[in-house]
């Protein structure tokens, strides 16, 4: 009877153990060594590519949610990552290695995030992380980044009032996307504006940004309204919209809300003709979950779309495509992970190396003909030069561009060249 | 004897094994097991509350997540000045309820002090009116829900969904630093053994055999002129306080704390460690909390786009085949074998709660 007894409790030690303890190993060999640990759990993930770490190859880490919630979105955005090694592999790889990609599911939880880029860092020793998607999720692995001194490349727009020197940001930052759209709905839509949004840091830091715009050009915000995430009740909501009339909805409601939003504005009667509604956060993939025949002839504000017209980006669409099936579409946060890769690629090779400050230092100023266009590293802040563009929805599902800001535009992610946003800094 | 003797033994022999881990495990495991024992100390809580008071609270999170922000406040204010949410949000004046955490003491007290006294408030309230049950658990639903909206809408002051982050020091250590990790750790065992010592004295003490009487007949103690309520009140209570020590120590492994952490999701993932290590033990939540999550980790590490599938697999398996959790398994082998030894017909139920006291 005792012996049962020291036998579960053995039993259930040497489980947790080997759970905390997977790829041990690998931390004690250290830098570069051919790991056991690794090569080990190559043998038991049949979906993963083979991970073999060795003297000819480069270990990055790809972190993001592939569960939960967040999945959905950034699945996609690994898929454009991978396809970014792959073709770099095929060209030779980085500094004549193979760039050996290490997946790890953030599973759409902060203390999770953190928990993989420790693990990624401290155990796999990886040259830079690619992922996060959400705020709170870059907010989670910006301490584990900055302890270890590695390299997280972040591909989407984001609020701005960061800038960390471990974390390449390749998305637009307020002033590459929301301060623009801003602009040209003043100048080109009408002076009266609707804000909503999902609850949470984006919409609100972005929605004090357009306030503190509007007072500046002489605009006027009649109703600010938050939505929980994955609300779905929107007809409170459209009646504000129709009290208060407004010329311009500017729409920063993220994911499953978004669908039920539209459908319900259009089932009340209100068109693209009466309203229009600028987005910041539906891309192409967002259309197909809302439906393109309610969405036509609204707009979005992004640096990158599917039909932007260059020849870089009709071989991103077609290799896209070509990998992971026609019915697939790209979009910003997608084009954003593809060249943020290439981006990192170069600097290695500018530094010689992959340790991080030397690629920190190459990393200023490399400049890349990424699908959107030209994109550049601002050594300063980390952020990247990309051009903004205005699409509209067409009955494809796809946008056409209305406006561009005709050259790259210098991401300020504080907005400190902005007199009237000195009240947010 | 001899049976209860040797599960003390295996207790204590657990607590040494963890109390060695440093000499073990390399850093990063040990962070992991050290967040997994925080979780540990949380669950031997609600194990309490619901395997022996026969509360069922799924409201958890917001106790977790008091100590967890209190603490994290407290890190952000000594790590320097005012937090630069607040910053970019137009607040130049660090708020008076910020304020007092800048102190430790006060900060750690309150961290366990206001989940108790909230969770005795509304306890007052709802267990005096008899609301109990499923309505109980209803409202603690509610309660989730409002406090982590409250959190998000009042981004200036609490950092919204992106939470508390970025501190970086404690006492003028580096959070980060082996040694502190390794401190961060003991001081984790050792709490969760002082928890464990605790719920141990209260459960078997005359407050604990009322307590599972309450569970067993709420209306039975009642006309036995026992005023439930009050030891309804008293058992939540403490539940929160153990709550807000796991929050503290868990925020000081992690490093950040999000409303999302302490929501509706969380709150269930709490009590079905519980579940899965066997409702009515005390050793019971403390295996589920580090099984669970140990696995969840090692499952998701090695198949990263599968893992789900694996822990979905598992609790389907725990609820079908072991509806008392890893506990009521082993009590039932040890059932069987007592029964075969001595040719006593021992049915698992009697055996279950007979052992319960540990």
């Amino acid at each position: 009877m005792k012996k049962y007894k020291w036998g579960i409790a053995l039993f259930s030690a040497a489980f947790i153990l080997s759970a905390c303890a997977t790829g041990e190993e690998a931390a004690d060999t250290g830098f570069g060594e051919a790991s056991a640990g690794e090569d080990e759990q190559s043998e038991s993930a049949e979906d993963n590519e083979e991970v073999v770490v060795d003297e000819d190859s480069i270990p990055v880490g790809l972190l993001h949610s592939l569960s939960g919630t967040m999945a959905i979105s950034e699945t996609s955005v690994r898929d454009a990552v991978m396809l970014a090694i792959d073709e770099i592999n095929e060209d030779g790889g980085v500094l004549g290695k193979e760039i050996v990609p290490i997946v790890e599911d953030g599973a759409s939880d902060e203390p999770v995030f953190s928990e993989r880029a420790s693990k990624l860092l401290q155990q796999d020793d990886v040259a830079a992380i690619f992922g996060t998607w959400t705020s709170a999720s870059r907010q989670a692995v910006l301490p584990v980044v900055e302890e270890h001194n590695g390299l997280l490349f972040y591909p989407v727009q984001y609020e701005g009032m960061e800038s960390s020197p471990n974390i390449f940001y390749n998305g637009a930052a307020p002033n590459q996307q929301i301060v623009p759209a801003v602009e040209w709905l003043f100048d080109n839509v009408g002076d009266s504006f609707f804000l909503l949004g999902s609850d949470y840091v984006f919409p609100r830091t972005a929605n004090q940004i357009i306030q503190a715009q509007l007072d500046d050009l002489g605009g006027e915000v009649v109703r600010e309204e938050y939505t929980p995430m994955g609300h779905t009740d929107y007809n409170t909501i459209i009646s504000h919209i129709r009290d208060t009339d407004p010329d311009v909805i500017f729409n920063t409601l993220n994911g499953d809300s978004n669908v039920a939003f539209f459908n319900q504005l259009a089932d009340a009667g209100i068109t693209s003709d009466d309203v229009t509604v600028l987005s910041v956060s539906v891309a192409e993939e967002e259309i197909r979950g809302i439906g393109a025949e309610v969405l036509e002839g609204h707009l979005a504000s992004w640096n990158y779309y599917q039909t932007t017209d260059t020849p870089e980006n009709e071989t991103f669409v077609s290799n896209f495509k070509e990998a992971y099936g026609e019915d697939r579409v790209t979009g910003d946060p997608i084009e954003a992970a593809y060249f943020m890769v290439y981006l990192w690629a170069q600097a290695v090779e500018e530094a010689g190396s992959t340790e991080t400050d030397a690629v920190r230092e190459a990393a200023a100023g490399i400049t890349f003909d990424a699908p959107n266009g030209p994109v550049e590293i601002d050594g300063d802040n980390q952020h990247v030069y990309k051009t903004v563009r205005i699409g509209e929805v067409q009955s494809d599902g796809q946008f056409e561009e209305v406006w561009n800001s005709g050259e790259p535009v210098k991401p300020d992610p504080f907005l400190e060249n902005y007199d009237w946003a000195e009240a947010i800094q | 004897m001899s049976y209860l003797y040797s599960k003390k033994t295996l207790v204590i022999l657990g607590f040494v094994i963890l109390l060695v881990m440093p000499f073990v495990l390399a850093p990063f495991n040990l962070n992991l097991l050290g967040r997994f024992l925080a979780y540990a100390i949380l669950a031997l809580g609600i194990g309490v509350l619901w395997g022996y008071a026969g509360i069922l609270s799924l409201g958890h999170g917001i106790f977790f997540g008091f100590g967890a922000y209190a603490m994290a406040m407290y890190l952000t204010l000594q790590s320097g000045g005012i937090p630069d949410f607040m910053g970019w949000n137009g607040i130049t004046e660090l708020p008076w309820f910020w304020a007092i955490f800048s102190n430790p003491i006060v900060a750690i007290v309150l961290a366990i002090a206001v989940p108790m006294l909230f969770a005795g408030i509304l306890g007052y309230f709802t267990f005096r009116n008899r609301i109990t049950g499923v309505y109980f658990t209803i409202l603690t639903q509610a309660l989730v829900i409002v406090v982590t909206t409250l959190i998000i809408s009042q981004q200036q002051y609490t950092g919204g969904t992106n939470g508390i982050t970025g501190f970086d020091t404690i006492f003028g250590y580096s959070l980060n630093s082996v040694t502190t990790q390794q401190m961060i750790y003991w001081t984790t065992v050792i709490f969760l053994g002082l928890v464990f010592l605790i719920c141990y004295k209260l459960v078997n003490s005359r407050f604990g055999k009322v307590l599972i009487a309450i569970r067993d007949g709420e209306n039975r103690t009642r006309f036995l002129g026992y005023n439930t309520s009050v030891y309804q009140v008293i058992v939540y209570s403490f539940s929160a306080g153990v709550a807000g020590l796991a929050g503290m120590l868990f925020v000081l492994q992690v490093g950040i704390i999000t409303p999302s952490m302490m929501g509706i999701v969380p709150s269930i993932e709490m009590v079905l460690w519980v579940a899965i290590g066997g409702r009515g033990t005390l050793i019971g939540p403390v295996i589920g909390a580090l099984i669970t999550n140990g696995a969840s980790t090692w499952f998701s590490q090695t198949y990263p786009d599968a893992w789900l599938f694996f822990i979905g697999l598992v609790f389907v398996l725990v609820v079908v085949f072991m509806p008392k959790g890893i506990m009521g398994i082993i009590a039932t082998i040890q059932a069987r074998r007592r029964a075969k030894k001595y040719g006593k017909d021992r049915k698992e139920e009697t055996k279950l709660y007979n052992s319960s006291s540990i």
